[in-house]
């Protein structure tokens, strides 16, 4: 029997009588997931509603000459078609920019492209029919005229002056820079008795959510409201942008989330073809639906980690990593995208590299170029991946240029446990981490030193197996340093209220939303805890902006560690008020009570003194019994933001241990282990699992996942039988170990668990599969996905 | 090339019906848009992902591989189906208790294409399992958790028909 069973919390800070904290309680809307009955946006229909499907440029870059539409009136169940140029009168453009990154830069960005297509795949004109079939029906009808142009689309040469400038009101191809020098780090090359150097290839991919996005947006003219049913992780944020582009005020835009088939960042952003859905709505004054299929996801949701990197070390013979530097090149499609912008990742590059070991010199620099080609964005782990394996990557390469064990060159580097708190060369803020923990926690779970024995032994018969690493760290509970202070409109604080009903049951409603990783758990967990029912009795809404505080939504790991403290305050904040009727009703001092398991008792001697529905019925059916001047407030909101540390950084370390088949190329992989330290568990198995799930999206970036495109900018394989994904087969049974440094920041102590697994799995099996390659000879491969091919030219076989 | 239709009658979850179709329409698309049984997603609409599997006369086969009209006089069985008979109870629980599902979209297919393994009886290893699902695209939960919910069912089930 491997489904674990519920364990008792061991937490002794937050050590409430009934605590749920640190159990394994299972997710309270997994039966109606599991049971077919989930509401996801692509199952919304409305009274009236149409659907909407879009012409998209075939080229990657050219000027709309013409667009014909008069044929496509007399197609079936035709409703409208509507161009860009005529949307533009309904909503605004956008400029995808951020104060805090200095220098970035993009051009307006309009809902449907006017005169110009910048990308394969970018929509050109709408059609609207009664049916969705009816309107990819008629959109074979309208004509458009293209005029092809110049499509730049190899990053290394978008800067040259005599590649064509995408958008001649920027200048020039170049969306944001940056560059950090730290230390003294020329020196520290030379004063190394070993370098190390070599470029990191990472291929653009994409999320590929198992729902693709799905939008319904539903103007009310009477009533001048919009309703959009939409699968985001951030509904507040949405809201202020529709309102903003439509010129609305935010109370006239209500934005609902209810189930999210997949989002891993992906459903963060703001898509052009989405809010051109919004703007058609209140342009036709009815319902409209937009469903991404398969194909426009490929070439419209946004793609991630398309980036060149230069990574230098330097090592002495002793093991000591005298420094540092990264040259990273990445490009990101046409436009910055909105309104996260398009430098983040790059940004986080720089930010994260060596950022788990205490090297005192470090160089890097960025550069972010604009390209014909799908955008990208911030993706699960934004960055992090990146970072992790080009450090990782040289801390192998270097260990085994200097004949030392790769773990043991990390823990003579790793900043020491008791270091904290401090920060990084990058200049990043640590609270507390434990690297050195967790290492001898992997190095013991995984039975390192048995597995070197077993890899020597096997060796000898031919099979050729690797061990890879992977330190990471990973940014979570962003304060408003992420994206407030650059002027993004994204809130970073969140809230929970919470309210007692006539039965003594709780409902609450929070401003993070669920997509899958367990925030209604969490929520409700921390509720049930700090108030004291069963946690039955607790009813989590979220993604309602007409229903639930203002919140950030989920992304950035942010969902427990903030969601969840702002509901164990307003659990909290609502047990203090009940504990004042409580006390009233029985001339009792409040402080002498507690609610345990639904009941008031006595706190002392844990006696049950008043069920929570005999409160409730006296507060709301015969307060006239209440003593004067007592009046029940059974309701109670609490918000929480991080203040004390701009990020809670989180780490951790995992391991690779795989097979290649050196006459296919083919890698098997055998194991996965991933130890980290997301400060207090709420939930050990919702944390495990996104690990697990975390770990696989990384292992698809290392094995499988490219978006190919040519010379041309044509995506060559925008579908799921040429562009691969993992799949179960392949896939290894993955081992979690955990550390626990919580966070002072707040009083649960709970850092983000989300990004930890993709952040690492990508380095730990490159390393891998170049531990296996060493004794053959093969030139270190560095380039992902590592596909079978590449494998068999690094061993000179094809 | 829409309007026109053809006449179908068929039993989806115990209930015979008639419908006129286009020809061109997916049973995927019928089932979800004709008889608003929103359990079988769409994901990928070409085969691939898994998440509009169903069950046609026994077996299961991908939503968006077949049309409607090929399923005159069939038999089809959706996740609302095998909810409601009972039939997946025990794996749903099992999903459940181990988060075998985090988003839930490819779910639906996935215990549907579970259960087609589970109901040829005995306990397979988690290589076949693995094996079996390996037509499912999950994004969430990178399949352990899955493979261990099937394995604890394939257990109980077994431990079940030996005390029968």
């Amino acid at each position: 029997m491997k489904i674990a069973e519920d364990s008792p919390p061991t937490l002794a800070a937050l050590d409430r009588p009934n605590s749920y904290i640190g159990r394994s309680v299972p997710r309270p809307n997994l039966q109606r997931l599991a049971q077919g009955r989930g509401q996801y946006v692509s199952d919304v229909t409305l009274p009236r509603m149409a659907h909407v499907a879009f012409v998209r440029s075939p080229h990657a870059h050219a000027r709309i000459v013409s667009i014909a539409t008069e044929s496509v009136k007399k197609s079936p169940g035709f409703i409208a078609a509507v161009t860009g140029a005529e949307l533009a009168k309904v909503m605004t453009p956008w400029v995808g920019v951020l104060t805090h990154l200095k220098g970035l830069k993009s051009a307006p960005q309009p809902p449907i492209a006017v005169e110009r297509a910048c990308w394969q795949g970018e929509a050109v004109c709408a059609v609207v029919a009664h049916t969705r079939a009816e309107a990819e029906d008629a959109c074979e009808l309208v004509e458009v005229s293209y005029e092809e142009l110049p499509a730049v689309t190899d990053p290394e040469t978008a800067l040259d002056p005599k590649t064509p400038v995408i958008h001649a009101s920027l200048g020039d191809n170049l969306c944001f820079e940056r560059k950090l020098d730290v230390g003294a780090v020329d020196k520290a090359f030379v004063e190394a008795d070993a370098v190390v150097e070599t470029t990191f290839m990472f291929g653009r991919h994409t999320g590929v959510t198992n729902e693709p996005r799905a939008i319904v947006a539903d103007w009310n003219a009477s009533e001048q409201r919009m309703t959009v049913y939409q699968g985001t992780q951030a509904p507040h944020m949405m809201q202020d942008l529709f309102a903003k582009h439509l010129g609305l005020h935010h109370q006239q835009v209500r934005v609902v989330t209810k189930d999210v088939g997949g989002s891993f960042g992906i459903k963060v952003h703001t898509y052009a073809d989405e809010m051109a859905t919004v703007a058609l709505s209140k342009l036709l004054k009815r319902p409209v639906k937009f469903v991404a299929d398969r194909i426009e996801s490929f070439v419209t949701d946004i793609h991630a980690r398309d980036h060149r990197v230069k990574g230098k070390i330097g090592v002495r013979n002793d093991g000591t990593i005298t420094a540092f530097e990264i040259d990273d090149l990445t490009g990101i499609g046409p436009y910055s995208v909105y309104p996260r912008t398009s430098g983040i990742e790059a940004n986080q590059i720089v930010n994260l590299t060596g950022g788990p070991y205490a090297c005192p010199n470090y160089r890097a620099q960025t550069r972010v170029v604009f390209q014909n080609k799908n955008v990208m964005c911030q993706y699960r782990a934004v960055g992090h991946p990146i970072a992790v394996a080009v450090t990782e990557g040289l801390i192998e390469l270097a260990a085994a240029k200097i004949g030392m064990d790769p773990l043991e060159l990390r823990r003579r580097n790793l900043i020491a446990d008791d270091a904290y708190p401090t920060q990084s060369t990058s200049g990043l803020k640590f609270e507390r981490l434990s690297h050195h923990e967790s290492l001898a926690h992997l190095d013991a779970m995984m039975n390192y030193a048995g597995l070197r024995a077993e890899q020597k032994r096997l060796r000898e018969d031919g099979i050729y197996r690797g061990i890879g690493f992977a330190s990471f760290i990973e940014v979570t509970n962003p304060s408003a340093a992420f994206y407030g202070v650059g002027g993004a409109r994204i809130t970073s604080q969140d809230g929970a209220t919470v309210k007692l009903d006539a039965q003594g049951f709780l409902s609450v409603a929070t401003g993070v939303t669920e997509q899958g990783q367990g925030a209604e758990a969490v929520v409700a967990q921390c509720l049930a805890t700090a108030f004291g029912v069963p946690i039955d009795k607790v009813r989590v809404t979220t993604g309602d902006t007409d229903n639930t505080p203002y919140g950030g939504g989920t992304w950035a790991s942010r969902a427990a560690g903030i969601g969840g403290e702002a509901a164990w305050q307003a659990g909290k904040a609502l047990r203090a008020n009940v504990l004042a009727i409580a006390g009233a009703m029985l001339q009792t001092n409040p402080e002498a009570l507690d609610i345990r398991n639904g009941v008031v008792v006595d706190k002392a001697g844990g006696n049950e003194r008043l069920p929570l529905e005999e409160l409730a019925r006296v507060a709301y059916f015969r307060p006239d019994t209440l003593p004067a001047g007592i009046q029940a407030e059974l309701m109670a909101t609490r918000h929480y933001v991080p203040r004390a540390w701009p990020f809670a950084f989180t780490n951790g370390m995992q391991a690779s241990y795989l097979e290649v088949d050196v006459d296919t190329g083919f890698v098997k992989l055998l194991k996965h282990w991933c130890v980290e330290d997301c400060g207090t568990i709420i939930n050990p198995q919702l944390v495990d699992e996104q690990i697990r799930g975390g770990v696989v999206q990384g292992i698809g970036a290392a094995l499988f996942e490219h978006c190919r495109y040519d010379d041309r900018g044509q995506l060559l394989n925008g579908n799921m039988a040429d562009y691969l994904v993992p799949m179960a087969a392949e896939m290894p049974d993955i081992e979690c170990g955990h550390c626990v440094s919580p966070t002072g920041d707040s009083e649960l102590g709970a850092k983000g668990a989300g990004e930890a697994g993709t952040a690492g799995a990508p380095g730990s099996v490159m390393n891998a599969i170049n531990d296996a390659l060493r004794p053959l000879g093969a030139k270190p491969l560095t380039d992902m996905p590592f596909t079978p091919d590449k494998i068999l030219r690094a061993l000179g076989k094809v | 090339m829409s309007g026109y239709t053809l006449d179908i009658s068929l039993t989806v979850n115990g209930e015979r019906l008639n419908a006129h179709v286009e020809p061109r329409k997916t049973l995927v698309d019928f089932l979800r848009d004709d008889l608003s049984l929103t359990g079988s997603h769409v994901g990928c609409e070409h085969g691939v992902c898994g998440a509009c599997t169903v069950r046609v006369n026994g077996a299961i086969v991908r939503g968006c591989l077949m049309l409607a009209v090929q399923c005159d006089g069939a038999t089809v069985e959706t996740i609302e189906g095998l909810s409601d008979s009972g039939e997946v109870a025990d794996l749903q629980k099992a999903f459940e208790r181990r988060n075998a599902l985090q988003c839930g979209y490819c779910t639906p297919g996935m215990i549907a294409t579970v259960q087609d393994l589970l109901k040829r009886g005995g306990v397979p290893g988690r290589e076949e399992i693995r094996e079996h699902i390996s037509g499912n695209y999950c994004r969430c939960t990178g399949y352990h958790a899955i493979v261990d919910a099937v394995e604890a069912v394939a257990q109980a089930r077994a431990r079940t028909q030996m005390k029968k």
